[in-house]
């Protein structure tokens, strides 16, 4: 931890020096340390085994301290008539699609922070309070966040949630891949608690050859694709499922990273800040020529 | 060099029926503000995770950012091209940036859930970040055009500097120190010019860059990669129909004659502009294909036609007409559509072609947040009309003109 903060430290004072002589390029390398790590962790969820007991969403806010219910409670199936999403006090919730034929079962999928690879959220935060860890988690840095809610704009999956009803230190929750207890080599909590092992924990790569595995041994129980493999550059959480995903509400997206257009976009009108340079240059030019003009003609009308 | 037409302030009685009820406003709109700082942003709006952004962002930051643009535009065309004629545009127009940004950092910082930490960009940094940039951008600029202001005070208080009381016998000392600070800002002034320009070209289109991010989650009429083109041509053409507008309404309010040949000198500018804006919109549309999208009938389409055919392509039409172009009432006409035109659009970006993946309940702005708005507004208004009674900002016939070709301001020579 001291290491990690000494780095931080070195980073801030490089950046603040490189800012200060006016070379700063890319500041944006600056922000948190956003590593693909090749061994980051993902989490592969095989739709079709789950039965929707919620014992995650238990688990979820009690690892996370958020007042949950007994676990009991959990039990209760009604909440599935309407769809859900994850919030502020909730960052984790199942929902079930009814079953298509008679000889199907209905689907439930559990929702939370996909954890992209190149994630909008960390992309767009205007003081850098994301960061894609080395594990693969997505994590918020409450010290640093202003509330602008920039990320919820920017997240593809509509995840981040904020806490609207507290007028000081709102926070901007969201599932945090149990960071604090995967630190500590244990799993995220809904993966420790769930029963039917729907939810697989391991590194991304072996996940992904996982996935394919199933696929190609129960071609008759999967559709042939995992969602997250490509959607928006790759995510660290997989999904497997019986149906179209789209059925079950998983959002259409492209391959291409979330944040991609508006970096280069960014990057293009800032390339080295050699645009606005060059602009002001060009202003000045124009406005030494026309003073000079207008001076000429001044003096030429003098002369007559 | 005898002076005709200069700036000067403009004793009025104050309170006016419109005033008293733009204050009315302004109370109600401050009183939902203290209830949004006390019970947090959830009590006072209707954003949810599904819309994080509302109105106060659309309209007060997005349209007011737009519609503040005359400030950059007539620094450009006043002092940068260097057209004399125009310098007596360049005060109201510099004072209405002012304003309008000033608010607009007021109206960002009771949005941010965290409206204290509002200094932490300055810190920290985040590269990659538009918004960031954006935020950056703005502070500077606010900051610059509060220095591009100074002279205006400095104009009006030396030589008659009256501190009350006890602090009287610095009078001399206050007015030496405005006296070197006028000089001091003569001689460096162009540098705040041009850099104001050259912030303004920069946060302008970037704010069009900002919603860029938000992908599919915009709807396609909207989004597309030349946003920040888009904003940034949007921006330069409303900026001198705001300056019109704003001159013939003043004119009306304080009871001046218009000043109808500089305005109609700015009218004949607005077309190319407008023209130059509506075919990259066009073009942009024509190689996205995007006009499939108007064959449905929705709020989105219907929308995007109003602001392209009322908001562009009628004020186009209107400015090009040499009768329009000689009478106030049509260019105010006129100007008023671009305005409307830039602010509905500013709005469709930020909220209409917001469509979030998940959506339960659509977004309407609460009553809250729109007298939030319509107060800030109001207090713009309010503060405009003290500022010109105050300093030397309108320009005024000083002795019977006989000739209108020379003007003289300070610091413009």
């Amino acid at each position: 931890m001291a290491n990690q903060s000494r780095r931080n430290f070195l980073k801030t004072s490089a950046l603040i020096g490189a800012g200060l002589t006016g070379v700063s390029s890319k500041p944006a390398k600056a922000a948190p340390n956003n590593i693909l790590d090749e061994n980051r962790m993902g989490v592969l969820v095989d739709t079709t085994v789950c039965i929707g007991c919620r014992k995650c969403e238990w688990a979820c806010k009690t690892a996370h301290n958020l007042s949950a219910q007994s676990i009991e409670s959990y039990n209760d199936r009604s909440v599935f008539k309407n769809m859900r999403r994850p919030d502020d006090k909730t960052l984790t919730v199942v929902n079930e699609y009814a079953a298509k034929g008679d000889d199907q079962f209905p689907v439930d999928v559990k929702v939370q922070c996909m954890h992209c690879d190149k994630p909008a959220c960390v992309s767009a935060c205007i003081v850098g309070a994301f960061s894609k860890e080395k594990n693969g988690s997505v994590i918020w840095n409450g010290d640093r966040c202003i509330g602008c809610r920039y990320c919820m704009v920017a997240c593809p999956f509509q995840v981040p949630a904020f806490e609207y009803g507290k007028a000081i230190q709102p926070e901007v929750r969201k599932c945090d891949f149990c960071f604090d207890r995967t630190k500590d080599g244990k799993l995220p909590a809904c993966v420790e608690i769930c029963p039917m092992e729907v939810l697989t924990y391991g590194r991304r790569e072996e996940l992904i050859d996982l996935a394919h595995q199933k696929i190609s041994l129960y071609p008759d129980r999967y559709v042939n694709n995992v969602y997250g493999e490509h959607e928006v550059g790759g995510t660290s959480w997989l999904y497997l499922a019986g149906r179209d995903f789209h059925e079950l509400q998983f959002p259409k997206l492209g391959t291409n990273p979330a944040p991609g257009v508006s970096e280069a976009i960014q990057h293009g009108i800032f390339a080295y800040f050699v645009p606005p340079i060059a602009l002001y240059a060009l202003f000045g030019g124009v406005m030494w020529l026309n003073k000079n003009r207008k001076q000429d003609e001044h003096k030429e009308a003098n002369h007559e | 060099m005898s002076e005709f037409i200069k700036p000067t302030p403009m004793p009025r009685k104050y309170f006016t029926p419109t005033v008293i009820f733009l204050s009315v406003i302004a109370l109600v709109g401050i009183i939902f503000v203290f209830a949004r700082l006390i019970f947090g942003i959830g009590t006072v709006t209707n954003l949810s995770n599904q819309y994080p952004w509302g109105i106060w962002i659309g309209i007060d930051v997005a349209a007011g950012v737009a519609l503040a643009a005359g400030g950059f535009t007539t620094a450009a065309l006043g002092h940068i091209m260097h057209k004399e004629e125009y310098h007596l545009i360049t005060r109201p127009a510099l004072l209405t940036a002012m304003l309008g940004y000033t608010f607009v950092a007021m109206s960002v910082a009771i949005d941010l859930g965290r409206y204290y930490y509002i200094w932490h960009p300055l810190i920290m940094w985040n590269g990659t970040s538009v918004l960031f940039e954006v935020g950056i951008c703005v502070m500077i600029y606010l900051t610059v055009l509060y220095i591009e202001f100074l002279p205006i005070v400095t104009e009006r208080f030396i030589g008659r500097v009256n501190l009350p009381g006890l602090l009287k016998k610095y009078n001399n000392s206050v007015d030496k120190f405005l006296r070197a600070l006028d000089r001091g800002l003569d001689k460096t002034m162009f540098i705040f010019i041009i850099a104001g320009v050259v912030l303004s070209c920069l946060h302008q289109s970037s704010l069009g860059t900002l919603m860029v991010i938000a992908g599919p989650k915009m709807h396609p009429l909207w989004q597309t990669p030349i946003l920040p083109l888009l904003f940034l041509l949007s921006a330069i053409s409303v900026g001198l129909p705001m300056v019109i507008f704003e001159s013939v309404l003043t004119s009306r309010s304080f009871d001046l004659k218009p000043e109808t040949p500089i305005l109609a000198g700015l009218g004949r500018m607005i077309a190319p502009i407008l023209f130059i804006y509506l075919s990259f919109k066009i073009g942009d549309m024509v190689i996205r294909q995007t006009f499939v999208y108007l064959t449905e009938f929705n709020t989105a389409s219907v929308m995007f036609v109003i602001e392209l055919v009322l908001g562009i392509i009628v004020p186009l039409r209107l400015f090009m007409s040499p009768q329009i172009q000689r009478s106030p009432l049509g260019l105010s006409i006129a100007s008023f559509l671009v305005i409307f035109g830039v602010f509905l659009n500013r709005l469709n970006n930020f909220i209409v072609a917001y469509t979030p993946p998940y959506q339960f309940t659509p977004y309407f702005p609460s009553v809250g947040e729109i007298f939030v708005t319509a107060g800030f507004i109001a207090i713009e208004v309010l503060l405009f009309r003290a500022f010109v009674m105050i300093f030397p900002i309108v320009s005024v016939p000083q002795i019977p003109a006989v000739h209108k070709t020379k003007f003289s301001i300070r610091g413009a020579k």
